[in-house]
């Protein structure tokens, strides 16, 4: 087995998906199959090799430190779901600051 | 008559508008015609922006009439995919997460194509986020071949396919992750080019993966690929990853149109076993072809290919993990579940699972493991090592040949519904686009002909060295010259599925001639 | 057991423990405009003006280093001794938050750009040589405000409200290797180290670095161990500790709780604590279930960062002249043994002392007046030294007023206490309180022959040879002049008149 039910349903908490007992079965026995689909890139030994990044082989790519036009007031917020004393609200926050 | 407006290729557009022969608005309004007469059927369209595009077309002819210089594809119309985002269209890729959003700003690509006075109708149907080859995974219902309304256009870009395949419109944008524009082209019959990485602006495409994504054209000649490649790309100083070089000379290499001398590399990894065969035959044909107009064929070997498509569905899974992270309810977009006593982790996890379908949900889960501490090495360490494999593959490669060459994908357009529940099935469509999207090379797909047994429209793919995209228009534009004085037509006049369309919109149109 | 009953007396635990502590300081810096976009680091009061599609993180935006971060990040390096990387990366910090819009950070995980460094710091007369182990650059976050708790923290809150004006501020990190050895010094030490960091970033010009309005945020980490023993303790990590003050105060009480809990058999638990400022007590955090798997990759979105060894050494002569070189050459200059120059550091008088020199005292006059009078004051009130509302150029003033001879100590006080009461400049304060030594020999004379006529044992005294007597007579002068009599002259015309 390559990756287990009880490994998907972790996968699915650390990824916020609010999963069903059934959908976690279903997703469980594809995700094996496609894990040891895509474990096959092991088979290859690698061992000086780099690992690429970027196909563009370019460093030092900046922005000079000067301002632009921000968004219009308003705009920001206007497809927030849910907005209060023009910052976006959230439901409570368990944890600390 | 407005039916044949539609009919014509933007190079032709471009030029009748460019001599006042007719107005950008008659051109519109042809288009949104024909999309009003078909899209029942096609659903290429998930928005369709009438009156903007109208009011975009007048104020092309308006420019045109004070004198002011315009480019070649000023009143020409595109459907623009899901994925850019529009300041005044909604923009949804494909999700529900996203239904309703109205971006505050524009796709960098956005606004080069109203720059160019390119006429935008509306936002083509995907896959959502562009995860698919088939356009199924759309939260608003799949695209349909216009061929074969039984069957897929492709996907990720399939509704950007399905309107050009259609004449619904002369051009199309897609993005290409893991062959998202040449794969939906190849199954349409139609072209579609994945540029060098970098030669477009990616500010403003929604992200999937972000090493891979690269916006392109679709369209119905060479030609028309290379206009609208050229209109979009170009260092945008918003991106990045983005290529500050020179965009290479495509609109006149697709003139050039000549493979004399060329060295064309047939990849012995692409092909074989799990190819339908009458893809390997168009294939074989075109490269006899090829040879008989003066190229010098040659086999080569890519040995690291086999590992492409495992090596993609780790790197590309793991950008977009973290690049769908913020699609949590907070900020734009859908929110589920916010009751009052929830939390805001607890109402995350319900907009998320609400928002997404299967298989953003799967390729997000796969991310999460393949980053995950202790997995790292074997899973996303490893594979981002095999695209280093690969790359020096393209390169020893190129060493033997200027252009390489394969089928675009294994297969014709299958039946919709027949992979749905098959995720591995699906991702062996992007078998052979894969390595370029890796690699960062350009790549383009050309119709080569149907496929004996199914009467369904075969790509041929054209695979250039970084930076060398003209190379592919040159090599495409020869190819489809020479295959369409062999059919007496574009491929496309060969479809009775097109033609079943034509006359049920002719029949919806009632007869509705000539323009205002 | 994370709350014990009671704590454990501080100098009882420093016998028996030994502390070991380190600090993660994150500094926003001055730029212009923020890490990835150009919206502005300074903005008004009105929530989510100061954004754009790239610090909201909306889809399809994409950042873009700012090359001022890069370039003050490397000179934080220099400044703090370490070796700046040649080539580097980005990396995504992937979570769940919404004080972030992107829910990741874009910051840097195995790759910083600044490594290997250290900073001196002093506690009276023990030196300490702090490692510094990385300092690395990312953006900042949001702000929440929560809603509906009785305190405004998140515990309790119904809701919380974002405003993203600070999210995409470049944000560094300086991390320090752990500090063993400090001993009952460790809170202080901590807090030398703080407030010699903020030194060196002001002097830099790299951030306004005021800690209490966040622009300087400090992390504590503290662990101890039985004094004696190889092993190091589990260590607590104290969350956005906002004052000097408060780092040391946090320190302190971590050393006490920690005793506390090992005295009693138990384990310290590894977690974040929170400090709060009112009591100096931390409480835990919530605890997480498991420590937080980031999932770092390199970030796709950014190319890598290669500074040139050009670029570095440019930026490494044109640093400015650092807080521990400027106080040996002020130290030099002045001539002070290190007591009297710790002195002036701990009273935060350097400054103040130098530019009083620089408006024409000499050094020991600058020093005097400064520690002394002017400090009893700043006491007095509760203030600053900074804070007085005198000016170097002031103090100056009355010390040449003083070395003229136009004033003696006593009226120099005087004076100062109408400056310090808002009455204007020295010579104004002179001018209307009539502050000036009585030199006038007349007037003198009449008050050092009333004091001769009242003294007749001292006077005897004095002609019997106790010269030193004559300090009595002097200070009969000074009382019947009401404290302006030159005493100097005073003691020369009673020797005089006694021939």
């Amino acid at each position: 087995m390559s990756i287990t039910r009880d490994e998907v349903a972790h996968l699915a908490r650390l990824s916020r998906l609010a999963l069903s007992e059934d959908e976690i079965d279903h997703f469980a026995g594809q995700l094996d199959v496609i894990v040891a689909a895509v474990a096959r890139v092991q088979e290859v030994t690698a061992d000086e090799i780099p690992p690429t990044t970027h196909a563009v082989p370019r460093v030092n790519v900046f922005r000079e430190d000067r301002l632009l036009p921000c968004l219009p007031a308003g705009l920001a917020l206007s497809q927030a779901p849910a907005a209060e004393q023009s910052r976006f609200r959230v439901p409570r926050i368990l944890g600390e600051d | 008559m407005s039916s044949e407006l539609t009919r014509l290729t933007a190079a032709e557009l471009g030029a009748i508008l460019a001599d006042r022969t007719i107005s950008a608005v008659e051109v519109t309004r042809a288009h949104l015609d024909r999309i009003a007469a078909t899209d029942s059927r096609v659903h290429a369209f998930l928005h369709v922006a009438g009156e903007s595009a109208l009011a975009a077309a007048a104020a092309v002819d308006a420019s045109r009439a004070a004198g002011d210089p315009l480019g070649p594809l000023a009143g020409v119309p595109l459907a623009l995919k899901d994925v850019f985002v529009t300041a005044d269209m909604p923009t949804t890729c494909g999700s529900r997460i996203l239904e309703g959003w109205q971006p505050p700003y524009d796709a960098t690509v956005t606004a080069r194509l109203r720059r160019a006075g390119v006429v935008l109708l509306g936002k083509a149907n995907m896959d959502e986020f562009a995860m698919g080859s088939s356009t199924e995974n759309s939260a608003f219902g799949p695209s349909r071949n216009p061929w074969d309304l039984s069957r897929v256009p492709g996907g990720s870009s399939g509704g950007s396919a399905a309107a050009v395949t259609a004449y619904q419109a002369p051009l199309a944008m897609g993005t290409d992750t893991g062959g998202s524009i040449r794969q939906p082209a190849a199954v349409c019959g139609i072209v579609g080019v994945k540029p060098t990485y970098g030669g477009s602006s990616r500010y403003g495409l929604v992200a999937f993966a972000s090493s891979l994504d690269t916006p392109g054209p679709l369209a119905r000649t060479v030609l028309d690929a290379a206009l609208l490649h050229e209109a979009i790309s170009g260092h945008d100083p918003c991106d990045s990853t983005s290529v500050d070089a020179p965009v290479p000379p495509v609109v006149a290499a697709a003139r050039q149109a000549d493979v004399a001398g060329l060295r064309v590399g047939v990849v012995t990894e692409l092909g074989g076993e799990g190819y339908q065969p009458g893809v390997l035959a168009r294939f074989g044909q075109a490269v006899e072809l090829l040879e008989s107009l003066g190229a010098k064929v040659v086999e080569v070997s890519c040995p690291h290919f086999r590992y492409a498509l495992p090596a993609y569905y780790l790197i590309a899974p793991s950008e977009a993990s973290s690049n769908l992270a913020r699609f949590d309810g907070m900020r734009y977009g859908l929110r589920a579940g916010d009751d009052g006593t929830r939390s805001a982790d607890e109402v995350m996890s319900l907009t998320r699972e609400a928002g997404f379908g299967a298989e953003v949900k799967r390729r997000i889960m796969l991310g999460t493991y393949a980053l995950s501490s202790g997995y790292y090495d074997a899973y996303y360490g490893k594979a981002q090592q095999v695209r280093t494999l690969i790359i020096r593959d393209f390169d020893a490669a190129f060493e033997q040949a200027d252009v390489l060459v394969s089928p675009t994908t294994p297969t014709t357009a299958f039946p919709i519904g027949e992979r749905a529940d098959d995720p591995m099935a699906m991702y062996l469509a992007d078998l052979c686009t894969i390595p370029s999207d890796l690699a960062g090379n350009a790549a383009l797909s050309v119709p080569c002909g149907l496929a004996p047994e199914d009467g369904l429209p075969v790509g041929l793919q054209i695979m250039a060295p970084v930076l060398a995209d003209d190379r592919l228009y040159r090599v495409g534009a020869a190819v489809e010259a020479a295959l369409q004085q062999h059919w007496g037509g574009p491929l496309l006049a060969q479809s009775s599925g097109i033609a079943a369309l034509d006359e049920a919109a002719g029949r919806q149109q009632g007869g509705r001639c000539g323009t205002a | 057991m994370t709350e014990p009953a009671t704590l454990v007396a501080y100098d009882d635990a420093v016998a028996r423990y030994e502390p070991v502590i380190g600090l993660e300081t994150h500094v926003e810096l001055g730029t212009t405009a923020k890490m990835f976009c150009g919206c502005p680091t300074r903005f008004g009061a009105e929530p989510n003006s100061a954004v754009c599609p790239v610090c909201l993180g909306l889809p399809g935006s994409l950042p873009v280093t700012n090359v001022a971060a890069i370039e003050y990040t490397i000179r934080i390096g220099l400044a703090l001794n370490c070796g700046i990387a040649s080539w580097c990366r980005f990396a995504r910090k992937n979570y769940f938050y919404p004080d972030m819009p992107k829910d990741y950070q874009i910051s840097q995980y195995d790759e910083p750009l600044c490594t290997d460094g250290w900073l001196d710091v002093s506690v009276g007369d023990q030196h300490v040589r702090v490692g510094i182990e990385r300092v690395h650059l990312e953006e900042d976050t949001g702000k929440s405000l929560h809603v509906g708790g009785a305190t405004g923290r998140i515990h309790g809150a119904d809701y919380s409200l974002f405003d993203y004006n600070r999210a995409g501020i470049p944000l560094v990190e300086v991390v320090t290797k752990p500090v063993p050895g400090t001993g009952a010094l460790a809170p202080e030490v901590a807090r030398a180290y703080v407030t010699e960091l903020r030194d060196v970033l002001r002097t830099l010009g790299v951030s306004d670095v005021r800690m209490e309005e966040g622009s300087l945020r400090c992390d504590v980490n503290v662990s101890i161990a039985p004094a004696g023993s190889s092993a190091w303790g589990t260590r607590t990590e104290t969350k956005n500790v906002n004052s000097l003050r408060s780092v040391e105060r946090a320190v302190r009480f971590e050393i006490q709780r920690q005793a506390a809990v090992l005295d009693a058999g138990q384990k310290v638990v590894q977690e974040t604590r929170h400090l709060h400022e009112d009591t100096g007590t931390t409480t835990s955090g919530r605890s997480k279930e498991e420590a937080q798997d980031y999932r770092y990759f390199p970030e796709p979105d950014l190319l890598p960062v290669a500074p040139s060894p050009d670029w570095v050494e440019e930026l490494r002569a044109a640093l400015p002249e650092l807080p521990a070189a400027r106080r040996a050459r002020l130290q030099a200059e002045w001539e002070l043994p290190d007591l009297d120059m710790a002195a002036l550091r701990h009273a935060g008088a350097i400054d103040l002392v130098e530019q009083t020199v620089a408006a024409g005292a000499a050094p020991a006059d600058a020093r005097k007046w400064w520690l002394g009078e002017l400090l009893r004051r700043a006491n007095e009130s509760g203030v600053e030294l900074a804070a007085l509302p005198v000016t170097p150029a002031q103090v100056a003033r009355v010390a040449e007023l003083v070395a003229t001879g136009a004033l003696n100590d006593k009226l120099a006080r005087q004076a100062l206490d109408g400056m310090l009461a808002g009455e204007g400049d020295p010579d104004q304060v002179v001018a209307a309180r009539s502050l000036a030594v009585v030199s006038d020999d007349g007037e003198l004379l009449s008050a050092v022959d009333a004091a001769i006529a009242a003294n007749p044992d001292v006077v005897a005294k004095i002609r019997s040879g106790k010269t030193a007597a004559a300090g009595v007579l002097v200070g009969a002068v000074m009382k019947a002049t009401r404290g302006q009599a030159d005493a100097t002259r005073a003691r020369e015309l009673i020797m005089e008149r006694l021939g």
